[in-house]
């Protein structure tokens, strides 16, 4: 008997240990299936904004009010616990960096189109400790799973954008009407645009896209050279908010 | 041992109180009510038959809706076909609802009965209005 | 061992009574935010983290701080520290159970917090610092309970402790590293992405903690006939000041390359701390206040002569953890999101059910870190009796 009691004791525990602890840790993605493939994205969404257009259509509120309407975003009434996923900014708020006081006055007195830039490097996404926000690697949009969100609210920390909302309340009550092919969130979940994902199944174009009366808004793929969006953007100067910090935002604004 | 009487008869009281679950219903004629879903599909002409048959719905339609949960929030597949080749799109509120569009005379009637905690769907997806 | 906690005279009793009451309430004002949702917190879409968050990062300072008489004691047997570094080990674990139900009751779904364990996210420092809490709340009650259980025997503790021991001191250094790793990292923020953040965190906990601990020794010689030892404290108090200087250096430190570089996106927080930004000066006062207390504390514990008298000594003490808790605390987590991304400020100040839910978790706190210390002193049989002295004088009525 070469081995005695306790040593045996410990191989097992040890081997038991190990067999269902990669089990537990083995996949690092929790289990689900999205394939870590490493090849690039085939479709990168992205979305062009034409401020130009858009300033056309003073006080117009259009993809604001399609965007809550479908997707049954609640109107809290207050700045302090307001959920929104596509609204205007001042220009001097969306984009600190490039705004000064001798702006001409058309930029500086009109308000610009903000939304999540679902960007290609989300710090959301790098912090979120449930991956209840991830990058989708087929088209690349940053989506959220209210299912799994715990409302810790790390993602709206790490937002440079503000884009990112948390429901401090039920929602239910405050959505004049609800539609119902879409879900509602509940309390204590974060919320955000989804780049329209359920419409992009079906083939449609986001709905803000859609609704524009200026057709300011241009949606496409990014990584098709031949796309509207490719085209608009070689031809035009484009800007993107707080680029330096490395998040690549994929909407892209017309100056 | 001292005070045999008392204790067992405790003893006795305590095992009657403690498998009251098992008899309760019985004795009092509770158990004679089973429930009695009503399936609508007058309005949804060709869908006569459920996604899953029937017997796997009753015992797992839970398991079926948090598969679809994750198939369509996280791999983004939608698409959903039937055992007898139909295609559904996979959603509660859509196409679960469609059909079974009385959420108190079929779902309630079963959840109520088991007593199953509330369910957290409908507090984000919603319920068809029950007008019809 | 355990029954020692539930063995005790009516003050005992009476303390554990106003701690539960403490508990009680803070449980009501948590059923209604559970209720109605985050609501009930003045938090918003702009300041999104606050009291809560700000209690967690203060509060891990506390419980990393054990380590500034293990160290000492188990890595250099500093023999002075004998009696007091179960004192610290059992300081550590009511803070880091604080620490985790500070985080719990800022969840908007808490039932779901197994999701974080269910789906392990390495490139979270949220999902580490879950780990690293949680091993250094089991290392402390582990080591804690064997050495105390040990000594209660009369042998020393087993062998396998000490290497536990061991770790417990980068541990303890890593779970605040972690914490601070939550705000160092987030490009997003400007007031927290400096790399002096983690260094600034460890100086200050290092403070605060010794701080808190002569406090606590002070406060146990009066109830138990628990004596640390005048070297045990002033040691201790040396480390506080150090401690203190290295925090207060570091912070001027970020005051320098902020202002000198003149940056508005990183003057623009410190100026809403200490002068107001667009108006809003909630914080101000407070700030001010923790300064005064920092250099007040400062001129008394560089002063050997103050330093040595145990009166000055405690006002240090408590001007050090007061000053501190202002500035890891409510400054460090309000400033982060004001002004916020888009340059807005926005005022926060705590609701009323905030501060009563946080009361609820410090109450929590004070009610293990009570039944905690009750076991120490009583295996120690250095519990002061209730009133032997009265009793006797009753029986000689005569006196003589």
């Amino acid at each position: 008997m070469g081995i005695d009691r306790r040593k045996f004791l410990t191989i097992a525990g040890l081997t038991t240990i190990t067999t269902l602890g990669k089990k537990v840790i083995g996949n690092p993605s929790g289990g689900d299936e999205v394939v870590e493939t490493g090849s690039k994205a085939v479709k990168r969404w992205a979305m062009a904004i034409d401020m130009k257009k858009c300033r056309q259509h003073e006080g117009c509120v259009e993809c604001t009010r399609i965007c809550h309407k479908i997707h049954n975003v609640p109107d809290i009434g207050n700045s302090k616990e307001e959920v929104k996923w596509i609204w205007k900014e001042d220009f001097e708020a969306a984009f600190p960096n490039q705004h000064h006081d001798l702006l001409e006055k058309e930029v500086n007195e009109n308000s610009v189109v903000v939304l999540c830039n679902h960007c290609d490097n989300p710090p959301c996404v790098k912090v979120c400790p449930t991956k209840s926000t991830w990058k989708r690697e087929e088209d690349g949009i940053v989506m959220m799973d209210m299912h799994r969100c715990i409302g810790c609210r790390y993602c709206i920390a790490g937002c440079p954008y503000g884009s990112r909302s948390f429901n401090w309340r039920d929602p239910r009550p405050f959505i004049e009407e609800v539609n119902p092919e879409y879900p509602t969130r509940t309390k204590g979940v974060v919320e955000k645009c989804n780049f329209c994902a359920e419409r992009l199944a079906d083939g449609l174009l986001p709905a803000c896209v859609e609704i524009c009366p200026e057709k300011a808004l241009v949606f496409g793929n990014v990584n098709d050279p031949e796309s509207e969006i490719r085209l608009i953007l070689k031809s035009r100067h484009s800007i993107r908010r707080k680029p330096v910090l490395g998040t690549n935002p994929q909407i892209y604004y017309l100056v | 041992m001292y005070d045999a009487g008392k204790i067992i008869l405790g003893i006795l009281i305590f095992l009657i109180l403690a498998t009251s679950p098992f008899w309760f219903s019985k004795a009092t004629g509770q158990a004679d009510y089973l429930p009695d879903p009503i399936i609508l599909t007058k309005d949804t002409p060709g869908k006569d038959l459920c996604v899953m048959p029937t017997e796997y719905m009753r015992s797992s339609h839970m398991e079926l809706l948090n598969d679809w949960r994750n198939s369509v929030v996280r791999d983004g597949i939608r698409k959903f076909t039937s055992p007898d080749g139909k295609e559904y799109k996979k959603s509660l509120s859509n196409t679960c609802m469609d059909c079974h569009s009385n959420k108190t005379d079929f779902c309630d009637k079963c959840h109520n009965f088991m007593a199953v905690e509330e369910q957290n769907c409908w507090s984000c997806h919603v319920e068809p209005k029950e007008e019809l | 061992m355990l029954e020692k906690a539930i063995t005790g005279d009516k003050r005992y009793w009476g303390w554990l009574a106003f701690v539960l009451l403490l508990v009680g309430t803070g449980a009501i004002a948590y059923l209604r935010q559970l209720d109605q949702g985050l609501t009930v917190t003045n938090l918003g879409r702009d300041v999104s983290w606050g009291f809560y968050i700000a209690q967690f990062t203060f509060l891990v300072g506390v419980a990393a701080s054990a380590v500034m008489v293990v160290l000492p004691y188990y890595l250099h047997n500093f023999k002075v520290f004998s009696k007091v570094t179960i004192l610290g080990e059992f300081l550590a674990v009511p803070s880091v159970i604080m620490c985790m139900l500070f985080i719990v009751v800022d969840m908007g779904q808490p039932f779901r917090v197994q999701n974080v364990m269910l789906y392990p996210t390495l490139n979270s420092p949220m999902f580490w610092d879950m780990i690293s809490l949680s091993g250094y709340l089991f290392l402390n009650i582990l080591i804690g309970y064997m050495t105390l259980s040990s000594e209660k025997k009369g042998i020393a503790p087993p062998k396998w402790i000490k290497p536990l021991i061991i770790i417990s001191i980068p541990w303890a250094i890593s779970i605040h590293t972690v914490t601070a790793f939550l705000y160092s990292g987030l490009a997003a923020r400007p007031f927290w992405m400096t790399a002096v953040l983690a260094p600034r965190f460890l100086a200050s906990a290092f403070a605060a903690g010794p701080a808190l601990l002569i406090l606590i020794c002070f406060l146990v010689r009066k109830f138990t006939r628990f004596d640390a030892g005048k070297e045990a404290i002033q040691k201790l108090a040396v480390i506080a000041t150090y401690a203190m200087c290295i925090n207060v250096f570091l912070i001027l430190m970020e005051i320098f390359t902020t202002f000198y570089s003149g940056m508005p996106e990183h003057m623009h927080h410190f100026e809403f701390l200490f002068v107001g930004l667009h108006g809003h000066n909630t914080l101000v006062p407070w700030m001010w206040f923790s300064s005064a207390l920092a250099i007040v504390a400062l001129i008394l514990l560089l002063t050997p002569k103050f330093r040595k008298k145990e009166v000055m000594l405690g006002f240090a003490c408590v001007a050090v953890f007061a000053s501190i808790w202002i500035d890891k605390g409510l400054g460090m987590i309000v400033a982060g999101f004001t002004p916020t991304q888009l340059g807005d400020v926005v005022d926060y100040w705590p609701s009323l059910n905030e501060f009563l839910v946080s009361i609820g978790v410090y109450g929590v706190g004070l009610l293990i870190m009570t039944l905690l210390y009750k076991i120490i002193f009583t295996v120690r049989g250095e519990t002061k009796p209730a009133r032997p002295i009265e009793e006797e004088a009753m029986t000689t009525p005569t006196g003589g």
